[in-house]
């Protein structure tokens, strides 16, 4: 009979710390954290030596002075007295609005793109790789400062549209494409308006209470009953009716060409739209290769089942090919839009006040609070990008395929 | 039997009808035609389309190249000659080339340094891209950093040659404890190192001047060349680093693991302007009192630290891909975690990382252009300042962008290319 002996208990040498596997590991992370503990302590020294030499201290109080700049595209009333605390903050939204705007753009031009990279037409496939390795091949930057360009060289300024012999003119009288930005209607909600936004968005609602009772109609009854054309009818019609019933509250605000520059309607500086394609334009192409492989991943034996099932091709894309593809598409196109948020901050190059051009740049340059400025501009950012991560770990948990 | 069928003859063929050929729709041109442009109507409209646009772009670039002027030193000059035409001033690269590639205070009959450290370069990596390329040219390719420092930023030889000789002593070093445990061995060789170093430093000092090149400070280099210099020196650095991170990230101890996840999550957190900012304005800070460390230097401090984040989450994924029975192979013939590391495991997680690590790397070269925002003169900053403010090129947009984009598309494409067909060549599973 034999026993399993015990390891031998002999008392505790020094040797082991480094020789027996149970202790060598505390060994070396404790070796590691003395290691980090003094590289930090070390660069604190040193930070507070040079703060000392250079008569500096860390301190927030500057965000509550007077920021004393004026920023050209505000989301919020911002003056040049308001403190660099609002500053900061008209960057925050600048730089959301910019990044929410570039999202949209991309995703649209990126799936368009990604389809088209698999269409059967030979001309559509090539001039669509075209795109995406000419775009994903350059840097941002580039495209950012050439669209700059266009506005500076190529597009018309504001008094090229005066006079009798004009040398450009409005589209549709709406719209002006400038050097300076595009100016387009801006909507002037008049009393009443707000019955007319309710019936809007309550119709909206509808169109939704609509489908899930055309589904359940589906599968409770096996009753199809069409959704496109009801749809878009409630989308239209009682919001048209209540418009008109109100007596047309909502008007346009047309830009007019006054002395030598237009007044109304809704300016769009040309660096938040040069900013704006460009980012698009670059992460629409990265956004393309991931729908093109999200779609070829899904495999040909799946639309092949489909069709032997009697589907037609609209329903295998949206019940068999899509919820499939999805599932490998939406976590890189999520990552896409935190790479897009965060090339965002290339706004400076152009002159854009985001959270870069304001905070970390003229708060910064007229301050001289360098670490505060850019502690806090990276916690702004990497605040975002976590909550994003965030997101996209509860989204790949629900559609985790649930295996049993 | 009826009468009808008494009057027919018999028929029976005896011969094959001749071929026909196929109907003039369905085959060559025709047919590849029909099948790949105008299969229903979305498809020939989308056809028409892209050919009206094909035509657009082509009619309106074309006289532009025809026309485009080469031998003119200003922009008036350039659209004197055009006399109206449409036409393209491609003087402004004859006259600035330099300045593009080199920067605008590099040293005009210093630029065959540069030139050749690119020659060599190449040569170096061949053995590193191309696995059937002479193993003997390794030993060029462990030489090349110091020959390539010596080459651009001048000075005496004797400097990269001690860190050399520091190197190789730190070698022999960790051969020689590596026996009793792969720590032992990283830890004699880096005390070798730095010792060597340290004390041959006195060499260099004693004798500037043996076999030196003229010096030249960071600050003067520039143009394209800063962006190849940025691009490279980070991706070979931050390729051990984000080893080390990868394989701390997967660690069963506590305290690294999570050290390496706080670095990787915080870099990959910002954007790499911001860090940008950090070397230029704040990393300054953080060094000794005194202390002068120059802005190249901690731009590619900050750059390395960001490509290895990147770097060390592709390996972390290469890692996580490998079936577990390869590591409790490695445990199982009594392999400790050095050795299964170095043989079993890396090997295989970085085949497999492989494409992630070139488009991290390709990210990381066509990022190396947001250095112009910290007014560092890249290519991208040498066309903003100095060449569109001069008073000569001022308005010449589309012929320095078109070259930027040239540039950074025939080198970002071959990567790609490259890695593309090193995925084939590696692909050593059958399917």
């Amino acid at each position: 009979m034999s026993t399993i002996s015990d390891p031998p208990s002999g008392s505790f040498q020094l040797s082991m710390l480094i020789n027996d596997t149970r202790y060598r590991s505390y060994t070396f992370q404790f070796i590691a954290l003395i290691l980090l503990i003094l590289a930090f302590a070390y660069l604190g020294y040193n930070l507070l030596a040079n703060l000392q030499a250079a008569g500096l201290n860390i301190s927030y109080k500057f965000l509550g002075e007077p920021a004393g700049y004026d920023i050209n595209q505000t989301l919020i009333d911002y003056t040049s007295q308001s403190s660099h605390w609002r500053a900061s903050l008209v960057g925050v939204l600048n730089t959301l609005l910019v990044a929410f705007l570039g999202c949209i753009m991309a995703t649209v031009i990126g799936v368009v793109v990604g389809v088209l990279r698999l269409s059967n037409n030979w001309l559509v496939r090539q001039l669509m790789s075209i795109y995406v390795e000419i775009f994903r091949n350059v840097p941002v930057l580039i495209w950012i400062l050439i669209i700059m360009a266009v506005f500076i060289a190529v597009l018309p300024q504001p008094r090229d549209f005066r006079g009798e012999d004009a040398t450009a003119s409005m589209v549709f009288g709406a719209f002006a494409f400038t050097g300076r930005g595009f100016y387009s209607p801006a909507p002037v909600f008049g009393p009443g308006s707000g019955v007319v936004v309710a019936v809007f968005l309550a119709s909206i609602a509808g169109i939704f209470a609509f489908r899930n009772y055309a589904k359940k109609a589906l599968y409770d009854r096996g009753q199809l009953i069409p959704t496109l054309w009801p749809s878009l009818a409630i989308f239209f019609i009682p919001a048209i009716l209540a418009f008109f019933v109100m007596g047309r509250p909502i008007t346009l605000d047309l830009p007019s060409l006054q002395g030598f520059n237009f007044q109304g309607g809704i300016f769009m500086r040309n660096s938040l739209i040069a900013l704006w394609f460009a980012l698009s334009i670059y992460t629409a192409a990265f956004i393309a290769e991931n729908v093109r492989a999200g779609i070829l991943a899904v495999s040909k034996g799946q639309t092949e089942a489909a069709a032997s099932l009697g589907l037609r091709p609209g329903r295998i894309m949206n019940l068999v090919v899509l919820p499939q593809a999805l599932r490998v598409i939406i976590p890189p196109l999520i990552s896409q839009y935190l790479n897009l948020t965060k090339n965002s901050s290339l706004a400076i190059a152009v002159g854009y006040m985001d959270l870069t051009g304001t905070l970390g740049g003229i708060t910064l340059n007229q301050t001289g609070r360098a670490i505060e400025a850019i502690f806090l501009l990276m916690l702004f950012y990497l605040a975002i990008s976590l909550a994003i991560s965030a997101i996209m770990n509860v989204y790949n948990n629900a559609v985790k395929l649930k295996e049993r | 039997m009826s009468d009808t069928h008494a009057q027919t003859v018999a028929f029976v063929r005896d011969t094959m009808l001749p071929e026909q050929p196929p109907p003039a729709s369905e085959a060559g041109v025709i047919k590849w035609m029909r099948e790949n442009l105008f299969k229903g109507w979305f498809n020939s409209i989308l056809t028409l389309l892209s050919i009206f646009f094909i035509y657009k772009i082509v009619s309106g670039a074309y006289p532009w190249f025809a026309n485009g002027i080469w031998n003119t030193s200003s922009l008036a000059e350039c659209r004197e000659m055009l006399d109206g035409m449409t036409g393209a001033c491609f003087s402004v690269l004859t006259e600035r080339w330099n300045q593009l590639l080199f920067g605008f205070t590099y040293p005009t009959e210093a630029y065959w340094r540069p030139t050749l450290a690119v020659v060599l370069l190449l040569v170096a990596i061949a053995p590193v891209l191309y696995p059937k390329a002479p193993r003997k040219l390794m030993l060029f390719t462990a030489i090349y950093p110091f020959l390539a420092f010596w080459l651009i930023w001048g000075g005496t030889l004797l400097t990269p040659l001690m860190v050399l000789v520091g190197l190789i002593a730190g070698y022999f070093a960790f051969k020689k404890f590596e026996r009793q445990s792969f720590a032992m061995g990283m830890l004699a060789g880096l005390v070798a190192t730095v010792v060597v170093i340290w004390a041959g430093g006195v060499i260099p000092a004693a004798m500037p001047d043996v076999l030196a090149l003229q010096a030249i400070p960071s600050r003067d280099l520039g143009g394209f060349m800063l962006n190849m210099i940025l691009g490279t020196v980070c991706v070979s650095l931050s390729l051990p680093l984000g080893i080390m991170l990868a394989l701390g990230r997967q660690s069963s101890m506590p305290i690294i693991k999570w050290m390496c996840v706080v670095f990787i999550e915080f870099i990959r957190g910002v954007p790499l302007i911001t860090l940008l900012f950090v070397a230029n304005v704040v990393l300054a800070y953080f060094f000794p009192p005194g202390s002068n460390i120059d802005l190249v230097l901690r731009v590619i401090i900050m750059i390395t630290m960001f490509s290895s984040a990147y770097i060390a989450e592709v390996i972390r994924g290469g890692l996580a891909a490998l079936p577990r029975g390869q590591y409790e192979a490695g445990d199982s013939l009594g392999l400790d975690y050095a050795q299964s590391m170095r043989f079993i495991i890396l090997p295989q997680a970085l085949k497999i990382s492989i494409p992630g690590i070139v488009n991290v790397a390709v990210g990381l070269f066509k990022d190396t252009t947001l250095v112009s925002v910290i007014s560092m003169f890249d290519l991208v900053g040498m066309i903003r300042g100095p060449i569109l403010a001069s008073t000569e090129w001022n308005g010449v947009y589309w012929e320095l962008w078109g070259f930027a984009v040239f540039v950074f598309f025939i080198v970002c494409f071959s990567i790609s290319k490259y890695s593309q067909w090193l995925e084939r060549q590696l692909a050593t599973d059958h399917r």
